[in-house]
C-alpha cells in the first residue's frame, strides 16, 4: 500500500516535470513562430488587392502571373491520356470576388519558413512531453486524467495541439494558426500549473463512472475544436474588413497589410470556422446528452438547471444561433461570426467561469 | 470566381453593366437552386394589408420565419443566464432563503420577475413556447414541401451551366446521346436521382440532409414534450432508513415528498426495500483526506410479486423499479439507546438517527420519549438533545469528530422533560427539540445536566427520574426515491436529434448537370456543372471525379483551334485560359480544406513548377 502510494506520488511528480518540459519546448516554438512572422514581413505580397481587381500598385505581381497561365496548356495532348478534367469554381453571385489565400506567416521567405518549420517540429516535441505528462498523471491516480481544473486544462491544451498537428498531418492548410495556438496553449498551461494546480488525487463517489471518460473527454475535445473554429472566426473578423477596404479602393496601413496579406482569405477562414463548428455541434449535443444521462444516474435527475448545465445549454443554443444565422440571408458573414465568438465565449465561461464563480453540483474544480 | 472575369473583361465593363450581369446571374443561380432546400425564404417586414386576417397571417409568417427563430433562440440563451447567477428554488431552496435575507431591496423585485424560478417563469416559458410554435409552424410546411420534392423530379438544367459554382467542359468524339446515356447510368449508379430532359441530364443527391434536418427539429419537439411530461408527472421524496429498517413505497412512508402538478398517489410504483448494511470508504491520506471515496448500501427489495431480492445501491447506480429510481444520497450514524422511566420500565428502545453537521460526520440529534412516567408515576415526556461524534479525540479539547468512521464514538447529551409539543397534531421536525414547554434537568449544583457517553455508558437522570443507556451505534442511509416519466422519450428524442443533426450537417445536398451538344465542327461538347446548397469544396472534387468517370465513355478529343469556333462556342472557348487559372484557385481552396488532394494535386504541382513557384511553395505547408 505504501509502496504503491509512493510510486503514485513519484509518477505525479514526473507528470509535473513533463508538463513543465512541454511548456519550455512550447515556449521555444512560440519564439520560432515569432521569427517566422518577423522574417515573413520582409516579403511583399499583395495578392488580395490584385485579385479584387482594384489594387493599385500592388497588383503587379499577380497580374504578371496571369499572362503566364496559357503557358500551361491544360488540354494539350488530352486525346489519349486520361487526364483529370479541370473544374472551374466560382463563388456565388454577389459574394466578394474570389481572393487567393495568403501564403502563410513566412510569406515565402526562406528563413522565415525555416523558423516556422522549426516551430512546428518543436510543437510536435512539446506535444509528446505534454501527452506523456497527461498519461503519467492518469497512471498516478489510476483514473481518467480530467477530474479537476488543473487536469481539464492540461488535457484541453493537449487536445488543441493534437487537433492542430492532426490537421497538419492530413495536409490541411492550418499553419497560419500556429502562433495564436501556441500562445493560447502557453497561457493555458501557465494558468494550470500556477493558479489551478491541484495535487493528484482520487475521485469523489459521484465521479466514479465510465461516463467520466465519455462525457468529460468529449467535452474537452469539443472545446479544443471549437477553439480552432474560434481562432479562424476571430481572424476572419479582421481579414474581412481588410478585404472590404481594399475592395472599396482604400489603402490599409502597412502593418495591417503585412499581417493580413499572409492570412488565408476571409472566405477560407469563414469556411474553415463554419466547417469546424458545424462538425463539432453534433458532438457537443452528444456531450450534453451524455452528461444528462450521467446526472440521471448520479443525482437522480437528468436535468436540474445546475449552473454547469445551464451554461452548457446556453453554449449549445448559441452555436445553434450561429448555424441558423448562416442559413439566414442577411445574417451571414460578420454578424454570424460575431455569434460564433459569443458562443465560444459561453463555452469558455462554462469551462472556467462556472467552476470558479458558481457553486453547483459540478464543483470538482479542486479550487 | 472573378479571376475568371477579371482576366478577360473587367476593364471593359462599366459598373452598371456589372450590376446587370450580376442580377441575371443571380436569377439564374436562383433558378438552378430552386427547391434544393426547404428553408423558408426571407421576407421583408412588409406591412400587411389591413384586416384581422391580414394581420394574423402576417404575424404567423413572422413567427415562423427564420429571422424570428433566430431571435427567439438568442433570447432563450439570454433568458437562461439569470438562473445560473441567482439561486433557484428548484435547485437549492436554502440558498434562496439566505439570499432573500441578505438582499431586502432586491428580493421583492426578483420575486416579481420570478427570478428565483427562472425556468418555470412566465417569461421564460413564453420564449420557449413561442420558439416551439415557431418550430412547428416551420416544420410542417417544410415537411410537405420535402415530400413534394421527393415525389417530383429534379428541375431542368439551367441554360448556362458555366455560371454554376463548379463547372467543367471538354470535347469528345462520342455522340451526344451516347454521352447523356452514359451520364445517366453513371449518376444512377452513384445514387443520384436523375431526370433527363432534352440535351441535358439533371441529377440530385443528398436528400438525407433535408431529411436529417427535419428529423432533428421534430426530435427537438419530442424532447421538449418528454421534458414537459417529466416535469408534470414527476414525484420525488426522501426517506431516511436505519440499518435493519424497511420502506414501502407509499406516500405516508416518505420523510418529505414533492410532486408535479399532474401526479397522483396512484402513480407510485409498488415496491419496497430493507437496508441491511452500509459501507463507506474514505480517503486516508493526502490533501483530500476524509473525502468519501465510495458509498454502498446493501439492500433487499421486493416488487409486485413480493419476492425478496438482494442488491447494492451505489452513488452512480440507483435501484430501478418501474418508473421509480432509488438513489443513495447520504449516510450517518444512529446511536441505539434504551430509556427507562422512573419505575425502571423501558420507555423507549431503538436507534435514533443523528444528522450530519460536518464532513467528519459530527452529528446532532434528539431522542424523544412520549410514553414515560416520572419517579412518582406521573405521565410526562422526555427529550434528549445533543451530539454524536464517530471519532472523538480526547486530548483535542474539540467536540468535533476527527474522522468520518466509527473509531471512538462518543455522544454528548442534555436532558429535558415536559411537553414535547407532539400532541397538537402540528407537523414537527423529528430532529429538533422544541424546548419552549420543556424544563432542563439540573444537577445538584444547579447547572444543566450534560453528560459524555461512550457505548455502554448510562446517563442517570436526577431524583430517580430514569436513565438513558447508550447501547451501540447503527448506520443509516438516506434515499431519494424519484418517479420519472418520459425519460425514454427524452433519451430517444435526444438521440434522434443527434442522428438528424449528423445528417443535416455532414451531408451535402447537391445537383449535377450534364449537357452534351454537337458543336459546329461536328464534335460533341460535354458540359458538366454542380451546385450545392452551401458552397462546398467537396463539390468541385466530386464533379471532377464524375467527369473523370464519364470520360471513359466520352474520351476527350483535342480542343479545336479557337478561330473557327468563334461563332457557336463563343461562351466556352474564350474562357479556356481562365479555366486554367481558375482551376488553380480551385486547387488552392481544395487544399486549404484539405479535400482537394484527391483530384487536383497534379495540376497544382505542375503549375507550381511552371507558373507560380514562389507562391505555391509558400502555401503548400
Ligand atoms: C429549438 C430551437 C432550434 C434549434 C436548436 C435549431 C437548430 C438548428 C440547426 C443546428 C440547424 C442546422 C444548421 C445548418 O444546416 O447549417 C438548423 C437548421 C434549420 N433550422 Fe433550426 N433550430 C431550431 C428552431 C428552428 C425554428 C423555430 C425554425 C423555423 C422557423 C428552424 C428552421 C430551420 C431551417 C429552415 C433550417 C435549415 C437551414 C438550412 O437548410 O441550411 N429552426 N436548425
Amino acid at each position: 500500500m505504501n509502496i504503491a502510494a509512493a510510486t503514485n506520488e513519484n509518477l505525479a511528480q514526473i507528470s509535473n516535470y513533463l508538463i513543465y518540459s512541454a511548456m519550455a519546448v512550447y515556449a521555444l516554438a512560440f519564439i520560432g513562430h515569432i521569427a517566422e512572422w518577423v522574417f515573413g514581413s520582409r516579403s511583399k505580397v499583395a495578392r488580395t488587392a490584385a485579385a479584387l481587381g482594384r489594387g493599385r500598385g500592388a497588383g503587379a505581381e499577380a497580374s504578371a502571373s496571369v499572362p503566364e497561365q496559357p503557358a500551361v496548356q491544360v488540354r494539350e495532348g488530352g486525346t489519349t491520356t486520361m487526364e483529370r478534367p479541370k473544374v472551374v469554381t466560382r463563388s456565388a453571385p454577389g459574394a466578394r470576388a474570389d481572393v487567393p489565400d495568403g501564403p502563410g506567416a513566412a510569406a515565402g521567405d526562406e528563413q522565415g519558413d525555416m523558423y516556422g518549420r522549426i516551430a512546428i517540429s518543436l510543437t510536435t516535441l512539446g506535444f509528446l512531453f505534454h501527452v506523456a505528462g497527461v498519461l503519467t498523471r492518469s497512471f498516478s491516480v489510476q483514473r481518467a486524467p480530467w477530474a479537476n481544473m488543473y487536469e481539464f486544462s492540461t488535457a484541453f491544451s493537449m487536445c488543441i495541439v493534437g487537433a492542430y498537428l492532426l490537421l497538419l498531418v492530413l495536409k490541411k492548410k492550418v499553419r497560419w494558426i500556429g502562433l495564436p495556438l501556441i500562445t493560447t496553449v502557453l497561457l493555458d498551461l501557465g494558468l494550470a500549473t500556477t493558479v489551478l494546480y491541484t495535487e493528484s488525487d482520487q475521485l469523489v463517489p459521484a465521479l466514479h463512472s465510465y461516463w467520466l471518460w465519455i462525457h468529460v473527454s468529449l467535452a474537452i475535445v469539443c472545446g479544443a475544436l471549437f477553439y480552432l473554429g474560434f481562432v479562424a472566426t476571430l481572424l476572419y473578423l479582421f481579414r474581412d474588413p481588410y478585404e472590404a477596404k481594399l475592395e472599396r479602393g482604400d489603402k490599409p496601413g502597412k502593418f495591417a497589410t503585412s499581417v493580413m496579406e499572409r492570412l488565408p482569405s476571409a472566405a477560407s477562414l469563414d469556411k474553415f470556422a463554419y466547417r469546424i463548428n458545424a462538425a463539432v455541434f453534433p458532438f457537443w449535443t452528444f456531450t450534453i446528452v451524455a452528461g444528462a444521462i450521467w446526472a440521471g444516474d448520479a443525482w437522480g435527475r437528468y436535468w436540474g438547471w445546475d449552473p454547469k448545465e445551464v451554461w452548457s445549454f446556453i453554449t449549445w443554443v448559441a452555436y445553434a444561433c450561429y448555424l441558423h444565422a448562416r442559413a439566414t440571408v442577411g445574417w451571414k458573414g460578420r454578424k454570424a461570426a460575431t455569434l460564433a465568438l459569443i458562443a465560444f465565449a459561453c463555452f469558455l465561461f462554462n469551462y472556467y467561469g462556472v467552476n470558479i464563480f458558481f457553486n453547483g453540483k459540478h464543483s470538482y474544480s479542486g479550487l | 470566381m472573378s479571376t475568371t472575369e477579371t482576366g478577360s473583361d473587367t476593364g471593359a465593363r462599366s459598373p452598371g453593366a456589372d450590376e446587370a450581369a450580376e442580377a441575371t446571374e443571380r436569377a439564374e443561380t436562383a433558378e438552378a437552386s430552386s427547391a434544393l432546400s426547404t428553408a423558408p425564404g426571407e421576407e421583408k417586414l412588409n406591412v400587411p394589408a389591413l384586416g384581422v386576417i391580414g394581420w394574423a397571417r402576417w404575424f404567423w409568417r413572422q413567427l415562423t420565419s427564420m429571422r424570428v427563430a433566430l431571435i427567439l433562440l438568442f433570447l432563450l440563451s439570454l433568458g437562461a443566464i439569470p438562473g445560473s447567477v441567482i439561486p433557484q428554488t428548484s435547485v437549492d431552496s436554502v440558498k434562496v432563503e439566505q439570499f432573500k435575507e441578505k438582499h431586502e431591496l432586491l428580493t421583492p423585485v426578483y420575486e416579481k420577475l420570478q427570478l428565483f424560478d427562472v425556468y418555470t417563469s412566465v417569461w421564460f416559458s413564453a420564449i420557449y413556447i413561442l420558439l416551439f410554435i415557431s418550430l412547428v409552424g416551420c416544420i410542417v410546411p417544410r415537411t410537405w414541401q420535402f415530400v413534394g420534392q421527393l415525389r417530383s423530379r429534379p428541375p431542368r438544367a439551367p441554360r448556362r451551366l458555366d455560371r454554376m459554382p463548379a463547372y467543367t467542359t471538354w470535347h469528345t468524339d462520342a455522340d451526344p446521346e451516347q454521352v447523356l446515356g452514359a451520364a445517366r447510368t453513371m449518376l444512377k449508379r452513384k445514387r443520384f436521382r436523375v431526370n433527363a430532359e432534352g440535351n441535358a441530364v439533371t441529377s440530385e443527391k443528398g436528400y438525407l440532409r433535408e431529411a436529417g434536418n427535419l428529423l432533428f427539429h421534430i426530435a427537438l419537439i419530442v424532447l421538449l414534450l418528454a421534458f414537459a411530461a417529466g416535469q408534470l408527472w414527476k414525484a420525488e421524496g426522501n426517506k431516511l432508513i436505519i440499518q435493519g429498517d424497511g420502506f414501502a413505497n407509499t406516500l405516508t412512508q416518505y420523510d418529505d415528498f414533492r410532486s408535479g402538478s399532474l401526479f397522483t398517489a396512484d402513480d407510485l410504483d409498488n415496491f419496497g426495500f430493507t437496508l441491511k448494511d452500509f459501507h463507506a470508504r474514505f480517503e486516508k491520506t493526502g490533501p483530500q483526506k476524509g473525502s468519501a471515496r465510495d458509498y454502498r448500501a446493501d439492500i433487499s427489495y421486493w416488487e409486485g410479486d413480493g419476492k425478496e431480492k438482494d442488491t447494492t445501491v451505489k452513488v452512480n447506480e440507483p435501484l430501478r423499479s418501474g418508473d421509480a429510481k432509488v438513489y443513495l444520497m447520504a449516510h450517518g450514524f444512529a446511536p441505539v439507546v434504551t430509556v427507562k422511566d422512573g419505575k425502571g420500565d423501558v420507555a423507549f428502545r431503538g436507534p435514533v438517527a443523528f444528522l450530519q453537521q460536518d464532513t467528519n460526520l459530527t452529528a446532532s440529534g434528539v431522542v424523544k420519549v412520549t410514553d414515560y412516567r416520572d419517579a412518582k408515576g406521573r405521565k410526562d415526556q422526555l427529550g434528549f438533545q445533543g451530539f454524536f461524534v464517530p471519532t472523538y479525540a480526547p486530548g483535542s479539547g474539540s467536540m468535533f469528530s476527527q474522522w468520518p468512521e466509527l473509531k471512538n464514538p462518543v455522544m454528548f447529551l442534555t436532558a429535558y422533560h415536559g411537553d414535547l409539543g407532539l400532541d397538537y397534531g402540528a407537523a414537527q421536525n423529528v430532529y429538533q427539540l422544541d424546548t419552549e414547554n420543556l424544563k432542563q434537568f439540573k444537577k445538584k449544583d444547579g447547572s444543566p445536566l450534560a453528560q459524555k457517553l461512550v457505548p455502554g455508558d448510562t446517563m442517570k437522570l436526577p431524583d430517580g427520574a430514569g436513565s438513558l443507556k447508550f447501547e451501540g451505534v447503527k448506520e443509516w442511509a438516506n434515499f431519494q426515491i424519484s418517479h420519472e416519466v418520459g425519460n425514454g422519450w427524452a433519451l430517444g428524442g435526444a438521440m434522434t436529434a443527434i442522428a438528424g443533426l449528423a445528417g443535416s450537417l455532414f451531408i451535402q445536398r447537391r445537383r449535377v448537370w450534364v449537357r452534351a451538344v454537337r458543336g459546329a465542327d461536328g464534335r460533341t461538347v460535354v458540359e458538366m456543372a454542380g451546385l450545392a446548397r452551401s458552397e462546398s469544396a467537396k463539390l468541385p472534387e466530386e464533379l471532377g471525379d464524375l467527369a473523370y468517370t464519364l470520360q471513359s465513355s466520352a474520351p476527350t478529343a483535342p480542343a479545336p483551334a479557337p478561330e473557327p469556333e468563334a461563332g457557336t462556342e463563343a461562351e466556352s472557348a474564350p474562357e479556356e485560359p481562365e479555366t486554367a487559372s481558375a482551376s488553380q484557385d480551385g486547387d488552392e481552396n481544395g487544399d486549404q480544406d484539405g479535400d482537394g488532394t484527391a483530384s487536383q494535386p497534379e495540376t497544382g504541382e505542375s503549375r507550381g513548377d511552371t507558373a507560380d513557384t514562389r507562391s505555391s511553395r509558400g502555401e503548400r505547408q
